[in-house]
């Protein structure tokens, strides 16, 4: 079974600085008055305001091995350098991709994360452009709104 | 004292390359992108002006060659190289110490007392830049503003030879450069005072820096005084501080199509008053005087436009208000036998909340109306612009620009994500 940590409440993602104890209370003060933290912010965790982040959105099942599934937002990071077995986008002969980057001795290759896509070997004569490293991928579960 | 070094540093063929940076398809391919309206080519790739296309070409003349020679035609898509634009500034000011960005496309950056050798460090700028956000861009070194923007000019024009980056800090370099630009290339130089200098014998950016100061005063002023001193190493024009509050503000677009009903320019003029009356108050300012220009149709030989200006009650950033009085402006001006191609709403006379006025019994903008603006601005900065807007201003304006080749707006808008495809 799968455990899950509570964080805590995530901030708006608008730069605002933590709200500390406006309001005076006529009785007793608040004991947490002195333990108040920044709250939580999606942004500052996925990173979404660097100049190099992209958001990018995903079609297809070829990757629901790795958790990618079809309309699934990705967050790309242009400025990291593609390492092997980064998930990656790649543009391959002017169409861009979501694929596992492998890269050996035998040379480049471009995995799925599904048995029924088969890899594509990188040749000579591809025009392959890495286009940004996926860091995170963000999934919508259910039916809400 | 460090010596002087100032870096220009220039995106190449910008809007195009925002457009490519989404669709590696037109990698290596040609690009253009229309004016406003899609009246006339703004920005070439490579591949384009390789191909004779001109700069600034009426699209309707052009239109068949572009489609011959499947040159890849976009409208403008300034939420996109807004966004682009401030991604690239973010970069450069990530690498250097201190910026002044020179327009959408351009930054200064001052490289003075940096570690040498600085041709490393614009090498490092171009690439770091073309990485983080797939534009690329041209580097210039110099020891003034002016030669700065020229190194850049020859660091693009010899692309192969350079690399795309120029330090002409040393000589006898910057004197083979400067000698071999014709003295039109220099920054400030026009077509129209080119052959003005031609006539004196100045030919070149090495000329016109040799030229004797004095008497370039007594003929074109101090402008080019300056440039000529510019471009000897003398440094006139320094970094500037972050841009100021503007004194005035404009907002204007030509329609799609010459318009004469009364109900489409009232639309018209609330939108304009209502996008310049946000640039107010994200500025901070107030706004005294409200100005309106119609520009008709040019016919029958009537040239210019119709215009008018009336002062505000008091000093107001308060859309209604301005509102108001732009459309009194309209009513005044607008005549129905009459069509325009275009609106144009000034706001001038700015200043700042609590600045001394001339009469101390002049009504204030109240309270309430300041804090009504302030939830309209929250408003729209949380659920995207327009939310909440004058009622006047429509969804969808039949007036609007053309725009009928724009690319999605990639990095702005959730719904117009570039695709990828895992398939």
């Amino acid at each position: 079974m799968a455990n899950a940590i509570l964080l805590g409440p995530a901030g708006s993602s608008a730069h605002e600085l933590p709200f500390f104890s406006s309001r005076i209370p006529a009785g007793f003060p608040s004991p947490a008055q002195d333990h108040l933290e920044a709250q939580l912010s999606l942004d500052e965790l996925l990173n979404v305001r660097a100049p190099h982040t992209y958001l990018v959105r995903a079609s297809g099942d070829s990757m629901t091995g790795v958790g990618i599934y079809d309309g699934d937002l990705l967050v790309v990071d242009r400025a990291l350098p593609a390492y092997s077995g980064a998930v990656v986008i790649a543009a391959l002969a002017g169409e861009v991709f979501v694929k596992r980057l492998q890269q050996d001795a035998r040379g480049i290759c471009l995995h799925s994360a599904n048995p029924h896509y088969p890899p594509r070997q990188i040749n000579a004569e591809d025009e392959l452009q890495i286009w940004g490293v996926v860091r995170h991928s963000i999934h919508r579960h259910g039916q809400h709104d | 004292m460090t010596e002087p070094a100032i870096a220009l540093i220039d995106c190449n063929s910008f809007y195009c390359s925002c457009e490519r940076v989404f669709r590696p398809d037109l990698n290596g391919k040609p690009i253009v992108v229309l004016s406003n309206n899609d009246g006339c080519i703004i920005s070439r790739s490579e591949e384009a002006k390789k191909l004779n296309i001109a700069m600034g070409a009426p699209y309707f003349q052009v239109r068949e060659q572009l489609r011959r020679q499947q040159v890849a035609t976009f409208s403008s898509n300034y939420a996109l190289y807004g966004d682009m634009s401030a991604r690239v500034m973010q970069v450069i000011e990530s690498v250097v110490p201190q910026i002044e960005v020179y327009s959408i496309d351009e930054a200064f950056a001052d490289l003075g007392g940096l570690p040498e050798p600085l041709q490393q460090l614009g090498d490092h700028l171009k690439q770091t830049v073309l990485r983080c956000t797939g534009i690329p861009v041209s580097v210039g070194i110099a020891p003034t503003k002016t030669l700065a923007k020229l190194a850049n000019y020859a660091a693009k024009r010899w692309q192969e030879r350079t690399g795309g980056v120029l330090d002409i800090r040393p000589q006898p370099l910057r004197e083979k450069v400067l000698r071999k630009l014709p003295v039109d290339c220099v920054w400030g130089i026009g077509p129209r005072l080119a052959p003005q200098l031609l006539a004196l014998g100045i030919r070149t950016a090495w000329d016109l820096a040799q030229s004797d100061r004095q008497l370039l005063r007594k003929r074109f002023g101090v402008v080019v005084e300056k440039t000529a001193s510019e471009l000897a190493g003398i440094g006139c024009l320094q970094m500037d501080e972050p841009a100021s509050a503007r004194q005035s503000i404009c907002c204007s677009r030509m329609f799609n199509r010459p318009q004469n009903s009364l109900k489409a320019l009232q639309e018209a003029v609330a939108s304009y008053t209502h996008q310049a009356a946000i640039r107010l108050r994200a500025q901070g300012s107030l706004c005294r005087q409200l100005q309106l220009n119609l520009r008709p149709r040019q016919i029958d030989g009537h040239r210019g436009g119709w215009s008018a200006a009336c002062p505000l009650p008091y000093p107001s950033n308060d859309v209604r208000e301005l509102s108001d009085t732009a459309q009194h402006l309209l009513q005044a001006i607008y005549r129905q036998d009459q069509s325009y191609s275009k609106a144009e709403v000034l706001l001038l006379d700015l200043c700042q909340p609590g600045e001394f006025s001339d009469d101390l019994f002049l009504p204030r903008q109240s309270n309430a109306s300041q804090k009504t603006m302030q939830v309209l601005d929250q408003i729209n900065a949380r659920w995207g612009r327009d939310t909440l807007r004058p009622a006047r201003v429509p969804q969808q304006a039949e007036w609007n620009m053309r725009r009928e080749m724009i690319s999605p707006s990639y990095t702005t808008r959730i719904d117009q994500l570039l695709t990828v495809k895992a398939e």
